[in-house]
C-alpha cells in the first residue's frame, strides 16, 4: 500500500511533538480570566479539553501539509504527472469515524458540564433583572422586592437564580469572571444560574446590540458575605417600580426547564 | 429621441426609475388622502412614501434596462425570436453594461459587481478599525458605528461573498459540464442586475434620515422594527439580493441536472460542479426564509402586523428561529462554493486525482443535509427552550465531520503528486486548508454549549467568523479569480504581484483575526464602539495589522487591471487542467463549444497514460493536456 511509503513513525512523531509544544503553551495562559463562580473552572476544563484536542487536530494538518510540501513539490521543469491514486477505502473511513467519535466525546462531555452549571439547588435566591435602553435595574423578591438601579449585590458561595426582563430591546447579560450569559428578551422571563464563588467588584457587560448606547450599558456587580449582603438590602428604600412588577407577573416563562423539573422532583 | 427611450438600455431605465418611483409616491398619496390621512407620514418606522417607491424603483430600472422585455413581448402575443442572439456575448466593453444572455458576460459582471462591493465593505472595516484602534470614542460617535459594522457586513455577505462565487460559477460551470449556455439565460441577467440594485439600495441608506440600518447584519427584531427608516432599505434590498441568488441556483440546478454533456455522469462532474449543485439545494430551500423574515419585519414596521411585537400578540424570539433557519445554511452558502475551487485548484496544480472523490461529493451533501438542523446553534444564549440546546449542539458537532473529510481529503490529493506553487492560486488554496481549519476547529468550540454561553456575542464570535469568512470563503475566491483568470480574460497576471498579495493578505488575516480570539474570551463584547482600556494594546495591533490587510487588495485590483489589459496572452489551458473549460480557447468562443464535447472518463484522471475527461469533436482534440509553460511570464 502507498501508505508504507510515508515515514509514518516520523510524521507522527512530529504530530505529537507540535501537539505537545501547542497544547502546552495554550494551556499555560489563562484565556478567559478570573474563575469567580463555581461554573467557570468547569468551563474552563471544557476549554482546556477542547485545546489539547484542537492541538491534536491542528498538528495533524499542519504536518501533513508541510510534510507535502517537502516531499511532493514539482522539481524544476518536471511537467509530469502525480501518482493516480484516487483514493483508499480504510484512510477515508478513519478520517470520518475518528473525528466522529472526538466530536461525540466533546458534545457529551458539554452537555454533562451543562447540566452541572444549570443544577439548582433548593438553597437558591432569585434576583430579578431588568434591562431598558441602557441601564440595569435589579429586584430582590426574598426581600420584598427591594430595588436597585445600576447596581447588584449578591451574596458570596449562594446560588443565584436571574429572572430577567427586558422593557423594550433584546439585552443580553454578561459577567466574563462568572462565565454566564443570557438574553433579557421583552415578553419573556429567561433564566439564568450563577454561584459566585469570590468576593469582589465586576462589571456586568450587555452584549447584545441594542442601540447607540449599547457599548456603555454597563453595571456594577459587587459581590459580599451574605451577612453584608443582607445589610446592604435593608438599607435599598425603593420597591420596584409598578412598571416593572407587570413584566415580572406577565412575562411568559417560555423557558420551565430546568427549574422548574427541580422543582417538580 | 423617441428612440432612445423606448429601446432597452440606460435611458430608459433611468426613465422608467423615476416613473415607477413617482408613481409609487403617487399611490401612497392617493391611498392615504382616500383614507382621510395625511398624504405624508414621517414616523420613524413608517414613510410609506419612501418604502412604496423603494420597491418600484428598482422594478422599474429592470424594466427599463430591458430585463423584461421578452417575456413582456411574449405575454403580449407580439412577435419573438427565441433564438435572438442579438444580447448575447460581449464585443466591445459597452456590452458590459447591457442586459446580455451570455453566460460568460454574466459571469465577468457578476465577479467586477460584487468586486466593487467587495472594496466598498472593505473601506467602511477600514474606517471601523480606524474606530477602535483606541478606546473612546475618536472618529464617528457610537450611532453611526452601528451603522458601519452594519453595511460592512451586509454587503460583505450579501453582494460581495454569495454573488461573487454565483459569478465564478456562472462563468466556469456550464463550461465544466460541456454546455453552451445556463438554462435560462434571460433568467441569468435578470438575477445579475438586481445584484448593483440590492447594494446600491444597501448603501443608499446613508442618506436616510436617521442614516443607515445599524441593527447589525442579524438585524433582531424589536430593534430593527423600531429602528428608522434605514432599516427598510435593508429590508427591501435583501428581497432583491435573495430573489437574485435564488433565480440563480434554480438556473444552476435546471443546468447541472438537464444540460450534461453526453458521457457526464454524476459521478463524473467535477467537484465545483458538485459544490454549486449543493449550494443551490440550500439557496432555493433556505433563502425564502429570510426574505420572509424580512419582509415581516418590514411590514411590521409600516403596516404594524405586529409579527415580533411583544405585548401586541407577537414574538420575538420566533425573528431569530426564522432568522437562523436561513442564515445557518447560508454560511454554508459561502463555503461549499469555495470548497469546490479548492478541489479544482489543488488537483490541477498537484497533478493529482481527487483522494476520494465520491466521499467529497457525499460529503458535500451531508452538508447540506445537516445544515438545516442546527439553526439554534445561535441561540444557545437567547432565551429559547433549553431542551431545544443539546440536540442543536450534538448536530453542529456532526457537521465537523464532513467539513473534516474535505480537509483531510484535500491533503491527501497532495501526497504523491507534483505540487506547483507557482501559481498565485494554489498559494491561496493550501493557505486556506489551514486557515479554514481553524475557523473549523472555533467553531466545533462554539458548538459546545457551556463554552458558547460564555463567549457568544464576544470578539471570539468576530474571531470565528472572519477565520471563516476571510481565511475560508475570500481566499477561495481569490484561488479562483487567479486560476480563472486565463480563461476568463484571455491575459496571464503578475505572479510576483499575485505573491506579495498572497502573503499580505496571509499575514493580515492572521495578524488581525488570531487576537480577537483571546480579547473575546477576555471579556470583551462585539459591536461596541468603545471598549475597556485594557484591550487597548491589542486593538491597536489588530487594526495595524487590519490596514496591512487592506492595503494589500489594492495590489490585488492593480494586479487584475493591469493584466486585464496589458498581461501576456494567455494560452488555452496554462495549468495543464483536465475538465472542459481548460479545452477551449482562452477566453472561450462566444458560444463556447461548435459540437458539444463528449464526455468519456472522470474529471481528474492524472497519471494514467492517455486517459481524458473529454474529447473535443474535431480540432479541439488537438489541445495537449500537459502543463503548457507559459510564453513571456
Ligand atoms: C465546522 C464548522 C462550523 C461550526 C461547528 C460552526 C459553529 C458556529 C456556532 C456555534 C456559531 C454561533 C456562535 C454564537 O453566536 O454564539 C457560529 C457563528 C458563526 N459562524 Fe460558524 N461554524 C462553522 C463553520 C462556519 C462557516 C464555514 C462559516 C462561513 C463561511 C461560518 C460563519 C459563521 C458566522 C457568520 C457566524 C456568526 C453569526 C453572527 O452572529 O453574526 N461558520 N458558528
Ligand atoms: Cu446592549
Ligand atoms: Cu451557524
Amino acid at each position: 500500500m502507498f501508505t508504507n511509503r510515508l515515514p509514518i513513525a516520523k510524521l507522527a512523531g512530529a504530530v505529537v511533538a507540535l501537539a505537545a509544544v501547542i497544547s502546552a503553551v495554550m494551556l499555560s495562559i489563562n484565556w478567559d480570566g478570573a474563575e469567580d463562580s463555581t461554573a467557570a473552572p468547569k468551563i474552563d476544563n471544557l476549554l482546556n479539553i477542547m485545546i489539547v484536542l484542537s492541538s491534536i487536530v491542528f498538528a495533524i494538518v499542519v504536518v501533513a501539509l508541510a510534510y507535502a510540501l517537502i516531499a511532493f513539490r514539482a522539481k524544476p521543469g518536471d511537467e509530469s504527472d502525480g501518482e493516480p491514486i484516487h483514493g483508499n477505502t480504510r484512510l477515508e473511513i478513519a478520517w470520518t469515524l475518528i473525528p466522529t467519535i472526538i466530536v461525540l466525546f466533546s458534545g457529551g462531555w458539554s452537555w454533562k458540564v451543562l447540566n452541572e452549571i444549570e443544577e439548582t439547588d433548593p438553597n437558591h435566591m432569585t434576583v430579578s433583572v431588568f434591562s431598558q435602553q441602557y441601564a440595569w435595574s435589579f429586584g430582590y423578591p426574598g426581600k420584598e422586592y427591594a430595588y436597585s438601579q445600576g447596581v447588584l449585590h449578591v451574596p458570596v458561595n449562594r446560588q443565584i437564580v436571574f429572572k430577567m426582563h427586558s422593557q423594550d430591546v433584546i439585552h443580553s447579560f454578561w459577567v466574563p469572571q462568572w462565565r454566564i450569559k443570557k438574553d433579557n428578551v421583552p415578553g419573556i422571563t429567561t433564566t439564568a444560574v450563577v454561584t459566585p464563588t469570590k468576593t469582589g467588584t465586576y462589571q456586568l457587560i450587555c452584549t447584545e446590540l441594542c442601540g447607540f448606547g449599547h457599548a456603555s450599558m454597563r453595571a456594577k456587580v459587587i459581590v459580599q458575605s451574605q451577612s453584608a449582603f443582607d445589610k446592604w438590602v435593608e438599607g435599598l428604600k425603593e420597591k420596584v417600580p409598578p412598571d416593572l412588577m407587570v413584566s415580572v407577573k406577565q412575562d411568559t416563562e417560555t423557558n420551565p426547564e430546568p427549574l422548574e423539573r427541580a422543582v417538580a422532583e | 429621441m423617441v428612440a432612445t427611450f423606448t429601446r432597452p438600455g440606460w435611458y430608459r431605465a433611468a426613465l422608467c426609475t423615476v416613473l415607477a418611483a413617482a408613481f409609487g409616491v403617487g399611490l401612497v398619496v392617493l391611498l392615504r388622502s382616500i383614507s382621510g390621512l395625511p398624504a405624508f407620514q414621517s414616523e420613524q418606522t413608517g414613510y410609506p412614501q419612501v418604502v412604496v417607491p423603494l420597491i418600484l424603483a428598482p422594478l422599474g430600472f429592470l424594466l427599463g434596462i430591458g430585463c423584461f422585455d421578452y417575456w413582456l413581448r411574449w405575454g403580449v402575443g407580439a412577435r419573438t425570436i427565441p433564438e435572438d442572439h442579438s444580447s448575447h456575448g460581449a464585443y466591445s466593453w459597452k456590452d458590459y453594461f447591457k442586459v446580455n444572455t451570455d453566460h460568460k458576460v454574466i459571469g465577468v459582471q457578476y465577479v467586477v459587481t460584487s468586486f466593487v462591493f467587495f472594496l466598498i465593505g472593505g473601506l467602511i472595516a477600514m474606517l471601523i478599525r480606524a474606530e477602535l484602534a483606541q478606546p473612546g470614542t475618536q472618529i464617528v460617535g457610537a450611532g453611526t458605528f452601528n451603522g458601519l459594522f452594519s453595511t460592512h457586513a451586509v454587503l460583505m455577505i450579501f453582494v460581495f461573498i454569495i454573488p461573487m462565487f454565483a459569478g465564478m460559477a456562472n462563468y466556469v460551470l456550464p463550461l465544466m459540464i460541456g454546455a453552451p449556455d445556463m438554462a435560462f439565460p434571460r433568467l441569468n441577467a435578470l438575477s445579475y442586475w438586481m445584484l448593483p440594485l440590492a447594494g446600491i439600495m444597501f448603501l443608499a441608506s446613508f442618506l436616510a434620515p436617521g442614516g443607515a440600518f445599524d441593527a447589525g447584519w442579524t438585524g433582531y427584531a424589536p430593534l430593527s422594527t423600531g429602528a428608522p427608516l434605514g432599516q427598510s432599505f435593508f429590508n427591501i434590498g435583501v428581497q432583491f439580493a435573495g430573489f437574485s441568488s435564488i433565480f440563480t441556483a434554480l438556473n444552476f440546478l435546471v443546468t447541472i441536472i438537464t444540460m450534461r454533456a453526453p458521457g457526464m455522469t454524476f459521478w463524473r462532474m467535477p467537484l465545483l460542479v458538485w459544490a454549486n449543485l449543493s449550494t443551490s439545494l440550500l439557496v432555493v430551500a433556505a433563502t425564502p426564509f429570510i426574505s420572509g423574515a424580512q419582509f415581516m419585519v418590514l411590514l411590521d414596521r409600516v403596516l404594524h402586523t405586529n409579527f415580533f411585537q411583544f405585548g401586541a400578540g407577537g414574538d420575538v424570539i420566533s425573528y431569530q428561529h426564522i432568522f437562523w433557519f436561513y442564515s445557518h445554511p447560508a454560511v454554508y452558502i459561502m463555503i461549499l462554493p469555495g470548497f469546490g475551487i479548492i478541489s479544482e485548484v489543488i488537483s490541477v496544480h498537484a497533478r493529482k486525482p481527487i483522494f476520494g472523490y465520491r466521499l467529497m461529493a457525499l460529503a458535500l451533501i451531508g452538508i447540506v443535509v445537516l445544515s438545516y438542523s442546527v439553526w439554534a446553534h445561535h441561540m444557545f444564549v437567547a432565551g429559547m427552550f433549553s431542551w431545544l440546546r443539546v440536540p442543536m449542539m450534538l448536530t453542529t458537532l456532526l457537521i465537523a465531520v464532513p467539513t473534516g473529510i474535505k480537509i483531510f481529503s484535500w491533503l491527501g490529493t497532495l501526497y504523491f503528486g507534483k505540487i506547483h506553487t507557482k501559481s498565485t492560486a494554489m498559494l491561496f488554496a493550501l493557505a486556506m486548508i489551514v486557515t479554514f481549519t481553524i475557523g473549523g476547529i472555533s467553531g466545533v468550540m462554539l458548538g459546545m454549549v457551556p463554552f458558547d454561553i460564555h463567549v457568544s456575542d464576544t470578539y471570539f464570535i468576530v474571531a470565528h467568523i472572519h477565520f471563516v469568512l476571510f481565511g475560508g470563503s475570500v481566499f477561495t475566491i481569490f484561488a479562483g479569480l487567479y486560476h480563472w483568470f486565463p480563461k476568463m480574460t484571455g491575459r496571464m497576471y503578475d505572479e510576483r504581484l499575485g505573491r506579495i498579495h498572497f502573503w499580505g493578505t496571509l499575514i493580515g488575516t492572521w495578524g488581525t483575526f488570531i487576537p480577537m480570539h483571546w480579547v473575546g474570551m477576555d471579556g470583551m463584547p462585539r459591536r461596541v464602539a468603545d471598549y475597556a482600556a485594557q484591550f487597548g494594546n491589542w486593538n491597536l495591533m489588530i487594526s495595524c495589522f487590519a490596514f496591512l490587510l487592506g492595503a494589500v487588495q489594492l495590489i490585488f485590483v492593480y494586479n487584475m487591471i493591469v493584466s486585464w489589459r496589458f498581461g501576456p496572452k494567455a494560452p488555452a489551458n496554462p495549468w495543464g487542467g483536465k475538465s472542459i473549460e481548460w479545452l477551449v480557447s482562452s477566453p472561450p468562443p462566444v458560444f463556447n463549444f461548435d459540437e458539444i464535447p463528449r464526455v468519456v472518463g472522470g474529471p481528474y484522471e492524472y497519471g494514467i497514460p492517455g486517459a481524458r475527461h473529454a474529447i473535443m469533436p474535431g480540432e479541439g482534440a488537438e489541445i495537449p493536456v500537459t502543463r503548457e509553460t507559459v510564453v513571456g511570464s
